[in-house]
């Protein structure tokens, strides 16, 4: 006890200049970004607010895919780095659903009918892929070396965009949407409608998933199985079953992220997962991986920065620069991510 | 292969000659093994006399070479874990492996799952039979930590507790199971001798008021003479002496064993 007392008294000078150096440069950087958003704030509020708006509609997008990304790594310590052209095959298939089966193209009670049927169809879609994937390319990879999986991954991401080039086409292709862009002022700031559908989805959503962990006996057993797979075992918890309904949740929140995103932007491609993955991933990083609450916070963040930068800073040509920048930034400052602890945890 | 019947009345577990081999090295050599409906059973030996092998073994965590285990009457042996661990084979470890980021409470309520039937669509929906099944679920595991001594932490998370409490802990946990047999890897590892004497009472207690048969690893002489109705010894990988801890106090190949052949080798004790 005392001898770690003293230990830490004779460490503390050494390392303070150095630490001291990292931590206010670090320090000073988010000042500098506090003060640049307080700036806007002040010169022209109606156009900063509008500019959240947007960015959280960008970032509850973020935060759905990146949970898929949280969630398989803190149960299996896998990168699936196939989730992104999973959101991306459950937007084309959203845009199938909507406009060619349903005929959802305007604003109209059955339009909004077919947007549940349709969200609740993409998420089965989506739980449902990426549980075959699990079963059937990862399962048997478990006690493989960690890079076996995930060169599988990169595999599957490609086997996917093709199946998105098949369906939707090799370019960029456009399907109608049910609000278009059309929206409502209050005080100046503009807020499109389709974000109050994204809002409106993404929060149960989130809610749900968080109660589901949480509360259930499953989301206890994925807690388990994520902490201490043998002795979740032996305490008969079926690790296969469990870590299936992992994948089946992460795949569920990247299918209603792919209906969103097409209400949203009325448009997709075959490649829209793989910018939006890799995204995802930094907000899921961002936040801490393995942690949920981490991954909706990151993305949010994300969302924000990257409106802000398009709105303010560097613009829309710069947006991924200063994206992938906070990454390594992150990366530098505090690799654990902002709620992740600096010890081995998960989920 | 053995023609003996597969089980008898009074026996909790059986395990027939078990042989397990990691390539050319013959871990445990042709052990059989009883453990009596609720007896209290030591296995002893020095350090890497296959003693864990076995035990992992009997959990279905290793495949045996060859032989079979039955639990109550019913052949496990080349079943899953988590099937063996539901059909009443409950453990404890012997570096304490608790899921650390969850408190006392869900640590217990962890080990009912495989007890409960709510599917995961009942929990999303919460029918009243999925909300009865888990307030029931909550009750018992408040009416364990009670039991082991540590109901009041149950919302500590495991990892905050102390290490006397996290042992116990463990037994809760076990004890979630609905065991029929439980096994404690070196339960008292790390207790000084005040707290072994009390964990011998209380693994008694744990027999008479939950009616489980017991198998301990321990190394503890003291606590395995007193708490045992009868000793199994393995000395690499073969059983070399059984009975009562009087008969197993007195046996020379079982002090050979430990000591060594007076004036021959310095194998020593691990104790």
């Amino acid at each position: 006890m005392s001898q770690t007392a003293i230990e830490a008294a004779e460490a503390r000078p050494s390392l303070a200049v150095g630490a001291l150096l990292e931590r206010g440069t670090g320090y000073l950087l988010l000042l500098a970004v506090a003060a640049f958003a307080v700036w806007h704030l002040v010169a022209t509020p109606a156009a900063f607010f509008t500019t959240l708006v947007v960015g959280i509609n960008q970032g509850a997008l973020y935060a759905l895919i990146a949970l898929g990304y949280t969630l398989v790594y803190g149960i299996i310590e896998l990168i699936n780095f196939s989730h992104g052209d999973l959101f991306m095959l459950a937007s084309v298939l959203s845009g199938f659903l909507m406009v060619s089966a349903f005929g959802a193209t305007a604003a109209t009670t059955g339009a909004f009918l077919a947007l549940i049927a349709t969200l609740v169809l993409a998420m089965i879609f989506g739980a449902a892929l990426n549980t075959t994937a699990e079963r059937v390319a990862y399962r048997r990879l478990r006690r493989a070396p960690k890079l076996a999986p995930l060169i599988t991954a990169v595999g599957l991401s490609f086997v996917y965009q093709w199946g998105g080039i098949k369906s939707n086409g090799s370019g960029q292709r456009n399907w109608d949407t049910i609000l278009g862009s059309s929206g409502f002022t209050v005080l100046n700031v503009k807020v499109p409608w389709s974000m109050i559908v994204v809002t409106a989805v993404t929060v149960p959503l989130l809610l749900g998933l968080n109660w589901v962990i949480q509360k259930t006996r499953q989301g206890k057993a994925m807690r388990a199985t994520a902490q201490d797979q043998d002795a979740a075992r032996l305490m008969g918890i079926d690790v296969d079953r469990t870590i299936s309904l992992t994948f089946a949740l992460g795949g569920a929140m990247a299918g209603a992220a792919g209906l969103l995103y097409l209400q949203t932007f009325g448009t997709t491609r075959y490649d829209a997962g793989f910018q939006l993955g890799l995204i995802a991933f930094t907000a899921a990083v961002l936040g801490g991986i393995g942690n949920l609450n981490g991954a909706v916070l990151g993305g949010v963040l994300i969302g924000l920065v990257q409106a802000l930068n398009d709105r303010f800073g560097l613009g829309v040509a710069y947006s991924q620069t200063v994206v992938f920048t906070i990454l390594i930034l992150l990366m530098v400052f505090k690799p654990e991510g902002i709620l992740g602890k600096p010890t081995t945890e998960k989920v | 292969m053995t023609t003996q019947p597969a089980t008898t009345v009074g026996e909790a577990l059986r395990a027939d000659n078990i042989t397990i081999k990691f390539g050319g090295l013959v871990a445990v050599d042709n052990v059989s093994f009883v453990i009596p409906e609720n007896g209290i059973v030591s296995l002893i030996g020095p350090n890497g006399a296959g003693k864990t092998t076995f035990f992992n073994v009997l959990t279905g965590l290793y495949k045996a070479t060859s032989g079979r285990v039955h639990l109550g009457g019913t052949e496990v042996s080349g079943l899953a874990p988590h099937t063996i661990a539901h059909m009443g084979l409950a453990r404890t470890f012997q570096n304490i492996r608790l899921f650390n980021l969850m408190t006392a409470e869900e640590n217990v309520m962890v080990a009912m799952h495989s007890h409960m039937k709510s599917g995961i669509l009942s929990t999303i929906l919460r029918t009243p039979a999925q909300r009865r099944e888990e307030a029931q679920a909550r009750d018992t595991a408040r009416e364990l930590l009670d039991f082991v001594g540590i109901g009041k932490t149950a919302e500590e998370y495991a990892r905050n507790l102390s290490y006397g409490d996290q042992r116990r802990l463990e037994v809760a946990r076990a004890l979630a199971l609905r065991p029929r047999v439980l096994l404690l890897d070196e339960p008292t590892a790390g207790m000084n001798p005040q707290e072994s004497a009390r964990f011998v009472d209380f693994v008694h207690r744990v027999r008479d008021e939950r009616q489980v048969s017991v198998l301990l690893i321990e190394h503890d002489m003291s606590v395995v003479m007193r708490v045992s109705e009868r000793i199994t010894v393995l000395d690499r990988g073969q059983n070399i002496a059984e009975g009562s801890p009087d008969d197993i106090r007195n046996n020379q190949r079982v002090v050979e064993a430990y000591l060594g052949k007076t004036g021959t080798d310095g194998y020593g004790s691990d104790e």
